[in-house]
């Protein structure tokens, strides 16, 4: 069987991970070859929120970081891709949910990052279509939106002498060498596995598990909200990893179109919408905005997040297979996390340092001792 | 709020009237509900310039006077909500409703195709124009071009001579030699016979079809291929059908096994799913006398009375003949495939033109790409033209089926708390 090497680097997956990555490859001189089998993926299922999340620090490095690189990218990125950076309110309904709110605050602000406490009143006039008695909120200004489908496509096209694409399916990985379904081998000096929720496929030892979540856009309604609505009700109420959950998220289009998330499932792999997941989430929405109930809802769908057990995505070099790269796990959070996982890969690729902490996302979190020769 | 009924019959054209009706004497507790605010269905589409046959008139008059029959008028059905259960809405409210027995008589709607102009304000379908007469759209003395394929063309155009239109021109796709055969055929139903030569119009021509729409705000024209010859006529409305498209959505969603695109049923036009049966257009075009033999046969089997049932077969296989070779004469020309341009838009909800999807290799790619079938209609015009131009086979439908208000959709939760575990919040938000 013929096989050339195919590029400097081949990537697995042209979601908005390995969209990103090809992306920061070729800025850096490399040749990448993208291949990617068209299945369903997240990046076209997804919110594309774009947030800072602080649930540990590792999580929050990495969303602050990334936050700044799409506020960089923002200027250069085509009207398609729907960039806003609209800002995210946390809604706080009782004492207890105000004070995480404050407590978040504290912690974003100390790291500089534009935030301030919206009063009840100061929240009813931002945003006159929730409900009446909440108690505030907490905005975070420097938080936006995005059309992940059309941004990966941009990244992957944005450098067409260095990083080519093809269709393919790959069904196996043997170092830095992949086979293709039609049995094409291809060999690159490295190759990096950014495939999503599928990755247990090609490497079965990873620990990356689907969550599936439900989502619902509504017909055109300009002007009805501004900012993307959360709720901070997860943090008080009795936490369960494993059950189905639902909470409010309500993110204004550029379209004027409203899109409702978000639920969470971790026992089903069947991509049908459930109509009790979607009402359980849809009753979330109304909860914190009553007058939703009249809008028109168009179409529902779901997608799957690709779990690792702490939440964090695996970014760094596979432990126990040499030459595979890993970008893998990133939960919901991968749109916001594309470009800081880019440059972490790239960093440890080249030998650099790497502008985050690379061990707070190693691979080797999840594989003990047993790391290759 | 539970609403119960024994059987349940979705679409109040002729084979859900039909259906209705052969059912009630069993005292079965019936629902008919239809979208629409009058039962009729599509050829008898009622409104201020309707002027409705009498069948029409007398099958309306015997259900209202079914007591065991209540009918939910500008009614649709939002989603499945567990076994045999649907979520429905209307105006008012939005609610579940249990069934034993289901027909599916949901008919079709128009295939549209893209052509350069076909977005000018003055064109519609076919069908459609007639629709909108039928609602009171005036038309006196506008210049009206037909075009397209199939009877629809001679029914519409004679709804818009009776308003007073000026016809220029009925242009069929479907070649001499097709309609000649099919007309010579006609003798074997001589009411259809008459039925053609009442609507038949001189200015009807086979073996043409629309190229483009012209005018710049609001149509001005129309240019024709007509045999090899390319004729241009001044007109200020356009009415364009390129046949019928069967309504499977519910259908789909609830299991049942298509063929050719239409619902698969046997003789008793029982689904490939249990309770479930199937009758009119949604199980392939056929006319409305195929409809209401479907429906009435479809009522009777579906409450046990078989023998009914099966007194009324000859009468279908006489009006599914007619059928077959109404299907045959009026197949459509693959040269429509090629009649949008790369800058004629395929989908007008979202101003997507034929450029931006051409290259992708599926429905589901070019929607994520461009936003092909993602408005309001939900692919319900362009998902149809793009699998007779490419191919691509639209996705399994997904609810809501047609838009509905977030607070009907919020019911769901009532439909199937066993399936639902006990929820907590989730723990972070995207
Ligand atoms: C419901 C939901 C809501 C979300 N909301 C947000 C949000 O608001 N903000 C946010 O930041 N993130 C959000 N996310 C998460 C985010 O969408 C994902 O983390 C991100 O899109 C993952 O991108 P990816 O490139 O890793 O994977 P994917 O987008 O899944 O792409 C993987 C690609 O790999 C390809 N592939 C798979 N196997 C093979 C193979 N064997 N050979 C070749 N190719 C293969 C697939 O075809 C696919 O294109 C959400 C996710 C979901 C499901
Ligand atoms: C636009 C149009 C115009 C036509 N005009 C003529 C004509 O003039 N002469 C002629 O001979 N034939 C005409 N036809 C052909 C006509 O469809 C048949 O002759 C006959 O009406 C078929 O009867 P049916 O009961 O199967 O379906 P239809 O008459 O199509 O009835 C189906 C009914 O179900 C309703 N429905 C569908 N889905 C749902 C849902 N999810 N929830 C609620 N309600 C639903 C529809 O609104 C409709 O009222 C026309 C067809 C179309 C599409």
């Amino acid at each position: 069987m013929s096989e050339g090497r195919a590029a400097d680097v081949i990537v697995i997956g042209a979601g908005i991970v390995g969209a990103y990555c090809a992306h920061a490859l070729a800025r850096r001189g490399l040749d990448v070859q993208v291949l990617d089998a068209g299945l369903p993926g997240a990046t076209a299922a997804g919110m594309g929120h774009l947030l800072v999340l602080d649930d540990n620090p590792a999580e929050l490095a990495l969303s602050e970081y990334s936050l700044q690189r799409w506020r960089d990218l923002a200027p250069e990125l085509p009207e398609g891709c729907a960039y806003r950076s609209n800002g995210t309110l946390w809604l706080a309904e009782n004492p207890e949910e105000l004070a995480v709110a404050e407590a978040k605050h504290a912690v974003l602000s100390a790291r500089g990052l534009a935030c301030e406490m919206l009063g009840a009143q100061a929240l009813r006039e931002t945003e006159p279509e929730l409900r009446d008695d909440l108690l505030g909120a907490l905005k975070v200004t420097g938080d936006g939106i995005i059309y992940a489908p059309n941004t990966a496509r941009w990244l992957l096209e944005s450098d067409p002498a260095r990083i080519r694409r093809q269709r393919a399916e790959v069904v196996e990985i043997d170092g830095n060498r992949v086979r293709l379904a039609d049995g094409t081998w291809l060999a690159a000096q490295a190759v990096l596995l950014a495939n999503g929720v599928q990755a247990g496929t090609l490497c079965p030892e990873l620990p990356i598990v689907p969550k599936k979540g439900h989502l619902l856009i509504t017909d055109r309604y300009p002007g009805k909200v501004r900012h993307t609505l959360v709720e901070l009700g997860y943090v008080t109420s009795a936490h369960n990893a494993t059950g189905p959950s639902a909470a409010c998220n309500i993110q204004p289009r550029p379209t004027g179109q409203l899109f409702i998330g978000a639920s969470r499932q971790f026992d089903s792999v069947d991509p049908a919408v459930e109509g009790w997941m979607l009402a359980k989430m849809l009753g979330r929405a109304l909860h914190y905005m009553p007058g939703l109930g009249d809008l028109n809802a168009i179409r529902s769908w779901t997608g799957f997040r690709a779990a690792s057990p702490d939440g964090l995505p695996l970014v760094g070099e596979h432990p126990q297979r040499a030459g595979v790269w890993l970008a893998v796990g990133h939960e919901g959070l991968g749109v916001t996390t594309a470009p800081g996982t880019a440059d972490l890969l790239v960093a440890q690729l080249l030998g650099e340092t790497s502008p985050l902490a690379p061990q707070d996302y190693s691979p080797q979190r999840f594989f003990g001792d047993t790391a290759h020769a | 709020m539970s609403d119960a009924v024994d059987l349940l019959i979705i679409g109040a054209g002729p084979a859900g009237m039909a259906a209705a009706l052969a059912a009630a004497p069993s005292g079965a507790r019936i629902a008919l509900l239809d979208d629409n605010p009058l039962p009729g269905g599509q050829i008898w589409r009622d409104g201020p310039h309707a002027e409705l046959p009498p069948k029409a008139r007398e099958m309306r008059a015997r259900l209202d006077a079914c007591a065991n029959v209540r009918r939910h008028a500008g009614c649709k059905v939002i989603a499945l909500a567990g076994p045999k259960r649907l979520l429905l809405e209307d105006a008012e409210r939005g609610w579940l409703l249990a069934y034993d027995k289901l027909i599916l008589c949901t008919g079709a709607r128009e295939l549209l195709l893209p052509f350069p102009g076909w977005t000018l304000p003055g064109v519609t379908g076919a069908g459609g124009l007639q629709a909108l007469i039928k609602g009171g759209l005036p038309v006196d003395g506008e210049r009206l071009v037909i075009a397209g394929s199939g009877p629809l063309l001679l029914a519409s155009a004679a709804t818009a001579k009776a308003r007073g239109a000026r016809l220029g021109r009925i242009a069929e796709q479907a070649s001499l030699g097709a309609v000649g055969r099919f007309a010579s055929a006609l003798w074997a139903w001589p009411n259809k016979a008459w039925q053609a030569l009442e609507l038949f119009d001189a200015t009807y021509r086979t073996g043409s079809h629309v190229l483009a729409a012209l005018g710049s705000e609001r149509l001005e024209g129309v240019r024709l291929q007509v045999g090899k010859r390319v004729e241009e006529i001044a007109c200020e409305r356009l009415a364009c059908g390129f046949g019928l498209v069967p309504n499977t959505q519910i259908g789909e969603a609830l299991g049942c096994a298509l063929s050719d695109g239409a619902i698969r049923v046997d003789a008793w036009q029982a689904s490939s799913l249990a309770d479930h049966y199937a009758a009119g257009e949604c199980t392939g075009f056929g006319g409305s006398e195929l409809a209401l033999a479907e429906g009435a046969i479809a009522g009777h089997a579906a409450v046990g009375m078989l023998a009914e049932a099966r007194a009324l077969w000859p009468q279908r296989q006489r009006w599914q003949g007619f059928a077959d070779h109404l299907n045959r004469a009026f197949a459509l020309d693959p040269a429509l495939r090629r009649l949008a341009q790369p800058d004629t838009l395929v989908c007008r909800c979202e101003d997507v033109p034929l450029s931006a999807i051409g290259g992708r290799r599926g429905w589901t790619e070019a929607k994520l790409s461009s936003r092909c079938g993602m408005g309001a209609c939900q692919g319900r015009v362009c998902g149809s033209a793009a699998q007779f131009l490419f191919g691509w086979q639209p996705p399994a439908p997904r609810p809501p089926f047609s838009p509905a208000r977030i607070s009907t959709l919020a019911k769901l939760a009532d439909a199937a708390e066993s399936q639902a575990p006990d929820l907590s919040s989730a723990r972070t938000p995207g």
